[in-house]
């Protein structure tokens, strides 16, 4: 099939926009996620996602709605979870590894208890671009506008908190409300890129590009520039991939985001010479 | 009379049943050079990062600049150099202006733009800190010393009326512990800069501090470092040969 006829397809058009948009928004979250070592909260997240979907399944809400069921589900685990690492007695990494347990162990028995794994629960674990709607896109931008807007004009707080959470606090950033305005919206974007690339594989999407942008990126905005590239060049070459070479979509989205990191810290490695 | 910059006043602080500070006052004014010393877990670090509302009080009170902590918002006017940052990745993409630039706080935090006035003061503190050759460095290519000037630079920049360094000196050779000390000095002595300045560096900091703290726990002994050097704490502190120690490092008796 031609490249361009690929295009004309409804599913593709939807998806690539929706993927372009999601690229973007995994970046431009994860690029803070990782320098603040909150890489494992998307992780975290998306196991939680799962054990919501799995109930809103459970709850025989129709497949149109299943999204918009989840997200207030998972915002709440959002906070959960932020409560937890930010407990001074459970270390981060420990508390993320209790909610990812508790979500994926949910996740299954709610699975079980509907029947099992059935044809809806599995296009949410490992994605399933058929299933993007002109919604998902539509509320998939809504975020986008959010997030551009929040990272322009609130960026430089949010890298201020990455660098040292005292420093920024003694310079007047309300540390804690940043923590919770950047887990929220990781949380929006966990949610509306589990069709695209799948409750297992989406926390990928929040590392990988942002680690290949830091291994050549010299300053914040050219670093946050370049994961927003990264994000959206590894989504798009994924999607037309996967439709070209009959794969699935979300791994081999991932698995382009995984070359365009080994590239990137090829070339890094090369340029300290 | 120099103003008040901050007061501590009866603080107390505690983790559940221990004490880790205990009736804590003192103030510093407008051209204090205070030290504070104390042995390992005298609550030193503890009591900076209270002043600036990073530990919980569990009882007493703490003002700045005449406010109460939890009403101050004038931050541009507090600059503080912590013992150790969070940051430990070398790849961190922020080069050493942009991390000077954090510096310029509004009451929304760092300012997104700066003028001209304060981007002509940004090359004068870098120039004055010797890192201008440095500015497109990334932050964490720097050696230890060199990232401690981007950082008091970062603390300068938005010109302070106190300055709060937690053990500046703990990763630097002895050249440049002595380099840091001079600068601090000179920022005490031509631009009046209140200076909070904790430490191990006894001999070093009893020859620059104006006035010298003996902590643990809580405060032993509040005077300057000739009266400190002449008291029954020196010995329990240094043990009785300190005098000689100090003769060897400095030339000079207390």
């Amino acid at each position: 099939m031609p490249f361009f006829e690929i295009l004309g397809y409804g599913f593709i058009q939807r998806a690539l926009i929706a993927g372009t948009l999601i690229g973007l928004l995994c970046a431009l979250l994860g690029i803070f996620l990782v320098l603040r070592r909150f890489s494992l909260i998307g992780d975290g997240l998306a196991h939680f996602t799962f054990g919501s979907v799995a109930l809103v399944l459970l709850c025989g809400v129709s497949a149109t709605w299943v999204t918009y069921a989840a997200i207030p589900l998972v915002l709440i685990g959002a906070l959960g979870i932020l409560k937890l690492t930010s407990s001074a007695r459970i270390h981060g990494d420990t508390a993320i590894g209790i909610v990812s347990a508790l979500g994926i162990a949910l996740g299954v028995i709610l699975a079980s208890l509907s029947g099992g794994y059935n044809v809806d629960l599995f296009s949410y674990l490992f994605g399933n671009i058929l299933i993007i709607s002109r919604n998902d896109v539509l509320l998939t931008a809504a975020l986008a506008i959010v997030v551009v807007a929040v990272v322009a004009l609130r960026g430089r707080a949010f890298f201020a908190v990455a660098f040292d959470e005292d420093l920024a606090r003694t310079s007047g950033i309300n540390t804690g409300r940043a923590n919770i305005i950047l887990v929220l919206l990781t949380a929006l974007t966990v949610v509306l890129a589990m069709k695209l690339v799948g409750i297992m594989l989406v926390s990928a999407l929040l590392i990988l590009p942002p680690v290949a942008a830091l291994q050549l990126g010299r300053g914040f905005l050219p670093t946050l520039l370049l994961a927003a590239a990264c994000g959206i060049l590894s989504v798009l070459s994924g999607i037309l991939a996967s439709f070209a070479l009959n794969l699935p979509t979300g791994g081999t989205i991932i698995v382009a985001s995984f070359l365009l990191f080994v590239v990137a810290a090829l070339v890094g490695r090369w340029r300290r010479g | 009379m120099p103003m008040i910059l901050l007061q501590a006043e009866e603080l107390h602080i505690a983790y559940g049943s221990t004490d880790i500070l205990r009736d804590i006052s003192f103030q510093v004014r407008t051209g204090d050079y205070l030290g504070i010393v104390g042995p390992n877990g005298s609550g030193k670090s503890t009591l900076i990062r209270a002043m600036l509302g990073l530990v919980p009080a569990t009882s007493g009170a703490v003002r700045l600049l005449g406010q109460p902590l939890a009403q101050f918002s004038d931050w541009q006017k507090i600059g503080y150099l912590p013992q150790r940052l969070s940051f430990a990745n070398p790849h961190f993409p922020a080069t050493v202006e942009e991390i000077v630039r954090l510096g310029f706080i509004d009451k929304h935090g760092p300012k997104r733009r700066i003028d001209a006035s304060e981007a002509r003061h940004l090359e004068e503190i870098l120039t004055r800190m010797g890192i201008i050759d440095l500015r497109q460095q990334l932050i964490g290519h720097l050696s230890g010393g060199q990232q401690q000037r981007a950082l008091l630079a970062r603390a300068l920049v938005g010109r302070p009326a106190l300055l709060l360094l937690d053990e500046p000196t703990t990763a630097l050779d002895p050249e440049t512990r002595e380099d840091f000390y001079a600068i601090v000095k000179e920022l005490n002595r031509e631009l009046g800069t209140a200076i909070v300045l904790i430490t191990h560096d006894t001999w070093n900091i009893g020859q620059y501090a104006k006035r010298f703290v003996y902590l643990d726990k809580t405060v032993i002994f509040d005077g300057t470092f000739a009266e400190f050097c002449a008291s029954a704490e020196m010995t329990s502190f240094f043990g009785e040969h300190s005098n000689k120690t100090i003769y060897h490092h400095h030339g000079e008796h207390c």
